[in-house]
């Protein structure tokens, strides 16, 4: 188990330097560069732009520059944004409980509703039910993510009122920041109403994001499902005089949650590929926003860092994953 | 009375015109006997075995006039009622050890499970008689073994593990299903020697799915042969191997390699068991038979008794006197 985790950690620096050359090259051949978003659209006198660029140090060779980012990360310093002139860890940080609230609540939403209409299926392999859930997770996974959150909006929060159109709470509320969750923070305040306010907020953005991860969970509880029913042990389970109940969840869910395990936490990525467009249709404030809008703003440091951290968080959350298929298949965790 | 009676068991695969995997089937065991239901593969042992627990699914159909067991007609008894006695009075094991235990739970665990279903023991009672079951299917270093999960033991140990299972709750009936197929040679003489024991001790009965005839004459009072989903003769051990009355069964003596000691090539029977679409007409037999007759060609034989037991041949071999 340890060379194992030694082997996934070594795997970590190759794919490091490969995010940072990739972010580095990306948001260059953008045309433009920061000092001219920041001046406007109007011709800048070109002394001007070149002293601002030279402040920057964006004068210097591509090479050069990237060494400097290089070297800057090496004394675990992300810089700090070209707009607000604040570190780009602070900004991240305090932006990110957004996002991860987000993202949890997607995946809550996807992983129940998913195990459930899966292992459904299954049972009723070839029923209407089946069909049916097959047939809506392939348009859910099908569908754009910009245009099924618009459809959402606009169903349910302009023509049935019933949630809010974007944002994370009411402005009438003022939330002190604690904990970052809004969920949580409204619980802590002794503002009324802010915890149900917060959650109407929350549900719509959770759904749009949530919607692949679900049909993916979906199809493949069902398939690991149907394998894991033609199994020996299963016969053996009931041949035990077990109820049906306990043969399918016990006996049966217990094995095919193995490899849909896997696959939640391949989502992740998903997850927070999904978070930059749905925050930005929500106007939710977390991380995918502020990457989109320093995109337009060609505020490099912030892009470059900014990626990397989520690059890096993705990577963490793949090696926590399969810590834990180690931990559910006991064949793999008596390895070594 | 029988501790197990079948009577004119069929199960379908597809509507009820399908071709039945089990037709028409009579089967009964005595307490305390052991039965030996043999035949190749495809002729309806395990099927009919799995029917009589109730676990053919759709679209498998089950038809008989009744499944008694212990003075229950388990044909009409609803799900929970059935669980009750399944796994309990009645249990199997299975053919594959390695692949019949659930890889995520601890032998333990897989045996405790059958305790509190159907013996009411929780907790430290359970995992103590867990403990006496694994010592009393041999399995050395019992205690140790209670936390091991299944893929960390051999096959052989997967099948006392299994036994162990299947005795829990001290089965008046045991169907063991090609316990030994899945084995080593040297393993096989010991699971054979462990149900043999287990079958005395406790006095239960045993059903014995085999192919192996070799296993049959050690341990079965009783055989069944099967062909095509019918019974073809009934006989009690050794007479059945000595004068067998039905031409199947004296092909299969005929086919153990060591009755051919000496010859130049196995005796086989030629043919394959008839599937689907080329049922014959007449005897199931027929078109593999060597003594066959016309009228084998015509006419499906019933099962007859006779004096030894019962054979499905209207030209029975070894008979002094003539079949009714």
């Amino acid at each position: 188990m340890l060379s194992f985790i030694a082997r996934r950690l070594g795997l970590l620096i190759p794919t490091f330097f490969g995010v940072t050359l990739l972010t580095f090259a990306l948001i260059r051949m953008i045309p433009g560069d920061p000092v001219e978003v920041m001046m406007g659209e109007r011709r800048v006198d070109p002394a001007m732009h070149a002293e601002a660029l030279h402040r920057l140090g964006l004068d210097k060779p591509l090479y050069a520059q990237y060494f400097d980012y290089i070297g800057n990360l090496a004394h675990g310093d992300l810089g700090e944004s070209l707009r607000t002139r604040e570190s780009v860890w602070h900004e991240f940080i305090t932006l990110f409980p957004a996002t991860l609230e987000l993202s949890l609540a997607a995946l809550l939403f996807a992983g129940t509703v998913g195990l459930i209409a899966g292992v459904i299926a299954a049972l009723k392999r070839g029923s209407l039910f089946d069909h049916g859930v097959m047939g809506i997770s392939l348009a859910g996974y099908s569908m754009p993510i910009f245009w099924w959150g618009l459809l959402l909006i606009m169903f349910f929060s302009v023509w049935l009122g019933w949630t809010p159109v974007s944002g994370r709470i009411d402005l009438l509320y003022d939330i002190e920041p604690r904990t970052g969750f809004m969920l949580i923070d409204t619980l802590l305040s002794d503002e009324e109403g802010a915890f149900v306010d917060a959650l109407q907020h929350l549900i719509l953005p959770a759904v749009v994001l949530g919607t692949i991860p679900l049909a993916v969970i979906a199809r493949m509880t069902r398939s690991a499902m149907l394998e894991v029913l033609r199994e020996d042990y299963v016969r053996t389970a009931r041949a035990k005089g077990l109820s049906p109940a306990r043969v399918v969840f016990v006996h049966g869910l217990r094995n095919a949650l193995i490899p849909v395990l896997t696959v939640i936490g391949l989502q992740v990525g998903t997850l927070l590929a999904g978070a930059v467009l749905t925050e930005t249709i929500f106007s939710w404030p977390g991380v995918g926003k502020w990457l989109i809008e320093s995109i337009g703003a060609r505020d490099y440091p912030v892009v470059q860092n900014g990626i990397l951290l989520i690059a890096c968080l993705v990577i963490m959350v793949n090696f926590v994953v399969d810590i834990l298929y180690g931990l559910a298949n006991p064949r793999i965790r008596h390895q070594r | 009375m029988s501790l197990l009676d079948i009577k004119n068991l069929s199960v379908r695969f597809g509507d009820a015109n399908a071709v039945p995997v089990v037709d028409g089937l009579d089967i009964s065991v005595d307490k305390g006997e052991v039965l030996a239901i043999v035949g190749e593969s495809g002729s309806g042992k395990s099927v009919t075995m799995m029917a009589l627990m109730g676990l053919i699914e759709a679209p498998g159909r089950v038809n008989a006039d009744s499944l008694q067991f212990d003075g229950t007609d388990m044909l009409r008894l609803k799900g929970k009622q059935r669980r009750n006695i399944i796994g309990k009075d009645l249990s199997m094991i299975f053919q594959d050890p390695m692949t019949a235990l659930n890889p995520s739970f601890t032998v333990g665990f897989q045996i405790e499970e059958v305790l509190r279903q159907h013996m009411g023991l929780k907790g430290k009672a359970a995992r103590q008689r867990a403990l006496e079951l694994l010592e009393k299917v041999e399995i050395p270093g019992a205690s140790s073994r209670l936390e091991a999960y299944p893929h960390q033991l051999s096959g052989g140990m997967s099948q006392r593990v299994a036994i162990a299972m299947a005795i829990a709750a001290e089965p008046k009936l045991l169907i063991a299903d090609e316990p030994t197929t899945a084995l080593d040679v040297t393993i096989q003489a010991q699971i054979m020697e462990l149900l043999v024991n287990l079958q005395r001790e406790q006095d239960m009965a045993l059903v014995l799915i085999t192919h192996d005839l070799a296993v049959v004459a050690e341990t079965a009072q009783r055989v069944c042969v099967m062909y095509a989903g019918q019974a073809v003769e009934v006989g009690s051990v050794p007479e059945l191997f000595n004068n067998p009355t039905h031409p199947y069964t004296e092909a299969l003596l005929k086919a153990i390699p060591e009755h051919s000691l000496g010859a130049e090539r196995l005796s086989t029977l030629p043919g394959i068991v008839p599937g689907r679409y080329d049922r014959p007409q007449g005897c199931l037999l027929s078109p593999r038979c060597p003594y066959v007759q016309e009228q084998c060609r015509q006419q499906r034989p019933a099962l007859e008794a006779h004096e030894r037991g019962a054979v499905r041949c209207f030209f029975p071999l070894n008979l002094t006197s003539e079949v009714a």
